[in-house]
């Protein structure tokens, strides 16, 4: 399938054109056709460079400059996206410098960082990129030698003829952008690859190991403004009246005006703003109902009870399944809202003046983020340019842009430069949480077998979509039913890291592990024998491959031991597919003085093809982690629409003497890659339980695990 | 508003700021020394971390009045090229992932090390316990810091 032709727009061709400082650019833009211009990332007209489309430029020395086009948010695309360009372009690592390219819609196609979907989206595109302009830079060899470009070979960005004739990239680079855009261009096989597949250090990693300014935080610009600004207390209150005049009188306070519901204090620094409002006097009334968790608690679990349903998916007949068990085995699973808390706060630079908006900082979706500021402003999308800056973590807090919108509009009030930043308060009590989500889980059991099986959700704000209902267990059970329901909640929710099944795993997995024990049956052959009732399957909706699963099953087992663990250790299982990738883990907890402590997770994971083994083993380490951190301490308590943590003195994040060793297998194989910022999450938080409940006998239901006074004392 | 004159990174700056502005703010508003960074601002996470006398400290929660003559070392201080035994370390074995909390983390780390040239692996985890990591990188902060004691 890697060596499939693929057919590139002629139309996208853009001609070459000669830049005033000398040098010529060249682009031409695979992604959008018939635009009648394409810009470059960057502003390339000081530079003596010859572009060759909006991803690659090429010096005369031979030095490759590839532009990351996704926001890097820590999950490695930055490194990854072009590596692949590297590798079709067949070129030496050592001669690429990485940019990150800046928001264009003309050049680049999703700049989106969600849902662990560049690499997926990015695979064919960035592959037929470098693939044609390597044939391009042949072709004009083979031209100026007056052979037939099949002739010719290229190694390390030096093309070869028969006679021990070489030419460099950068001799042909010229020549080579006036040619005919090739339309149909042989991409490698997998067992000839050179760079995807190599250990290659993060781009960034010499900037960020001595400091350098990198993040949004660190972005300055001459005059700017630092504002910080003051929310409403709780969600549900809108601002009356405010009494400022004690901030004024602060030293380095140079303005402070109300702005939709909010009060913005603009200061010469980030201490000034942040003191100045600490000393605001705001009145607040209650818009709307003030909702505690222990309101959540209720509605939802009502809700379970209720048959306010709606089903995603059915198949069989649910209740006569459960007419006619023999057994029935029903678990309820509780979750918290859980904010992000990307250690680098919510912030963003805005300057908006009548001429142009300038937008810099960190978000995950530059593109919707500037539709909506356009919007708000009622300005041209034209107008405004958005530099995107390396993200102090994003984990889905970053796709809203609201941080962005709050700068535009104070910029576009003092018409001068600001930079919105967020205490560490402000960013945990302004969220766009994780949904407090509740599961109930019923499995009706014929003759030891399991026969049917029925998951309610009922969330705030709603979790689950359509895609979800398709994951496992549907197609394996004969009678099968996902139902879901929400809470219209004034807490704003949304995408947290693995959005939709981080919490629901947890629920599944577990259930699993008690179905086995209530089967009497062995807990991974359980998962197995139900893998084999999907093989071969006639439905396009099941998302996951039963064989890819299986895969990965069987490694994990062989990689942890599992069943042959030293006396002492007590393991739990789990395995998942999300985010169009399959993993399967264990843990491994021993008892200390009483209280279960993880040692150990090993993960099995199919990805297809790994493109940086160096940055994904990152990524599963620092997804299971995570999973394991939040599923162990996360919860944001919310008390009359207010949380009762605001900082990390009272929500407790994992740490270091916290983690587990992570030891991490990929299946090799050459499927198109998947992503794997997220998948390696929602399997460790069941893994966790299930050893906690091999250890101590006790099943956890509820998160955070820490609550629980029977296992943690 | 007071001058201080303050001593970073073996250089002599005069800042004119209120005295209770946090070295932090000082160092990234003022000096523009922008590796400290900002994560919580009460001494919780460890993202601020720089050497006041070769001692690790919190620049969130130490003001600058308090600072006297003392020698402040930052991330952009604590190597002339990046070739600190940590920042090696850490390059090495490809810690960062978004990397916001990597200064603080080294310079930890490296405050560390020149107490405990030879420290072993639980002495480590207890080090680095006070600066979050919201990527979860500990294993690769773990073998990075075993790793610099090594070289």
């Amino acid at each position: 399938m890697n060596t499939k032709k693929h057919t590139i727009d002629r139309r996208s061709f853009l001609k070459a054109s000669a830049l005033t400082g000398g040098g010529l650019i060249f682009g031409f833009n695979f992604f959008t056709a018939c635009k009648p211009e394409v810009k470059p990332p960057v502003d390339i007209s000081k530079l003596n460079f010859n572009d060759f489309n909006g991803f690659i430029r090429i010096a005369d020395n031979g030095v490759v400059t590839i532009f990351a086009p996704n926001p890097e948010i820590g999950q490695g695309v930055k490194t990854s996206m072009p590596m692949i360009i590297a590798e079709e372009l067949d070129v030496s690592w050592d001669n690429v410098h990485v940019v990150q390219g800046g928001l264009d819609t003309d050049v680049f196609k999703r700049q989106v960082a969600g849902g662990s979907q560049s690499i997926r989206h990015g695979w064919n595109p960035l592959r037929e990129t470098g693939a044609t302009a390597k044939q391009m830079l042949i072709n004009a060899a083979a031209a100026r030698w007056g052979i037939d470009a099949g002739e010719c070979t290229v190694e390390n960005g030096i093309i070869s003829n028969k006679n021990g004739d070489k030419l460099g990239y950068g001799e042909v680079a010229v020549e080579a952008a006036a040619l005919e855009v090739p339309k149909n261009v042989k991409l490698k096989e997998p067992k000839d690859y050179k760079i995807i597949g190599q250990d290659i250090p993060n781009v960034d990693v010499d900037e960020i190991i001595t400091g350098k300014p990198l993040f949004g935080l660190d972005y300055k610009k001459e005059g700017m403004l630092y504002v910080s600004v003051l929310r409403p207390p709780a969600f549900g209150q809108k601002l009356v009246s405010f009494d400022d005049k004690i901030a004024r009188s602060k030293e380095g306070v140079v303005d402070i005006f109300q702005f939709g519901n909010k009060i913005a204090v603009l200061a010469n620094s980030t201490w000034e703003a942040m003191r100045a409002k600490k000393t605001l006097n705001a009145v607040w009334e209650n818009d709307s109902e003030l909702e505690s968790s222990e309101d959540h608690d209720k509605y939802l679990l009502d809700l379970l009870d209720s048959n306010k349903f709606k089903t995603l998916r059915s198949d069989g007949n649910i209740k006569k399944a459960f007419a006619s068990a023999d057994k029935i085995l029903e678990r309820t699973y509780e979750s918290p809202v859980l904010p992000h808390n990307c250690l680098e706060p919510m912030n963003f630079f805005a300057s908006v003046t009548d001429e142009k908006i300038e937008l810099a900082g960190p978000v995950q979706t530059p593109k919707g983020t500037a539709e909506r500021i356009a919007k708000k402003l009622d300005r041209d999308f034209k107008d405004i340019s958005l530099e995107m800056t390396r993200m102090g973590g994003g984990f889905g807090r970053r796709l809203y842009g609201d941080f962005a919108l709050e700068a535009a509009e104070v910029s576009n009030i003092v018409k001068k430069p600001v930079q919105v930043i967020y205490s560490r308060e402000d960013d945990m009590s302004a969220g766009i949480y994780r949904p407090s989500t509740k599961y109930r889980i019923r499995a009706a059991i014929k003759d030891n077998q399991l026969i049917g099986y029925h998951l309610k959700e009922a969330a705030m704000n709603g979790n689950s979509w359509k895609g979800m209902s398709d994951f496992f267990p549907a197609g394996a059970v004969e009678n099968y039913q996902m139902d879901v329901v929400n809470y219209k909640s004034e807490i704003t929710t949304g995408a947290w890291r693995a959005p939709y099944t981080n919490f629901l795993a947890f629920a599944e997995q577990s259930f699993f592990d008690e179905l086995a024990e209530t089967m009497g049956v062995d807990k991974v052959q359980l998962r197995l024998d139900l893998l084999q009732k999907v093989k071969g399957t006639k439905d396009k909706r099941i998302q996951y491959s039963p064989e890819r699963m299986e895969d990965v099953i069987n490694m994990v087992i062989e990689k942890s031991n599992w069943g042959k663990a030293k006396e002492g250790v007590f393991q739990g299982f789990s395995a998942y597919y999300c985010h169009n990738s399959h993993v399967a883990e264990v843990a491994d907890v021993v008892m200390e003085s009483g209280i279960p402590v993880l040692k150990k997770v090993t993960c099995a994971i199919d990805c297809g093809i790994v493109v940086n083994p160096l940055g994904a083993l990152n990524q599963v380490e620092g997804g299971v982690i995570d999973g394991i951190g939040h599923a162990m301490y996360g919860n944001l308590n919310f008390v009359n629409g207010a949380p009762q943590s605001v900082n990390f003195d009272s929500y407790r994040l994992i740490r270091m003497k916290e983690t587990p060793i992570v030891e991490s297998y990929f299946i090799e194989n050459d499927i198109a890659p998947t992503g794997l910022g997220e998948p390696a999450l929602p399997p460790a938080g069941p893994a966790f339980a299930n050893a906690i409940k091999a250890a101590t006998g006790i099943r956890l239901t509820k998160q955070p695990f820490i609550d629980n006074k029977d296992v943690f004392g | 508003m007071s001058k201080f004159d303050l001593k970073v990174n073996d250089k002599v700056y005069t800042v004119n700021v209120s005295d209770d502005t946090p070295l932090l703010w000082v160092l990234r508003d003022h000096l523009n020394l922008l590796g400290t960074k900002y994560g919580c601002g009460i001494g919780q996470c460890g993202a601020c971390i720089v050497h006041l006398d070769g001692e690790p400290v919190k620049s969130c929660l130490l003001t600058v009045s308090l600072i006297g003559g003392k020698s402040i070392t930052t991330i952009e201080g604590l190597s002339e090229n990046g070739d600190h035994p940590v920042q090696k370390a850490w390059k090495e074995i490809d810690v960062p992932q978004c990397g916001y909390c990597q200064p603080g983390q080294i310079m930890t780390a490296a405050a560390f090390l020149e107490k405990n040239p030879n420290p072993g692996k639980e002495e480590i985890r207890e080090a680095m316990h006070g600066n979050i990591c919201r990527c979860a990188s500990y294993n690769r902060i773990e073998k990075a810091v075993a790793k610099a004691a090594k070289n």
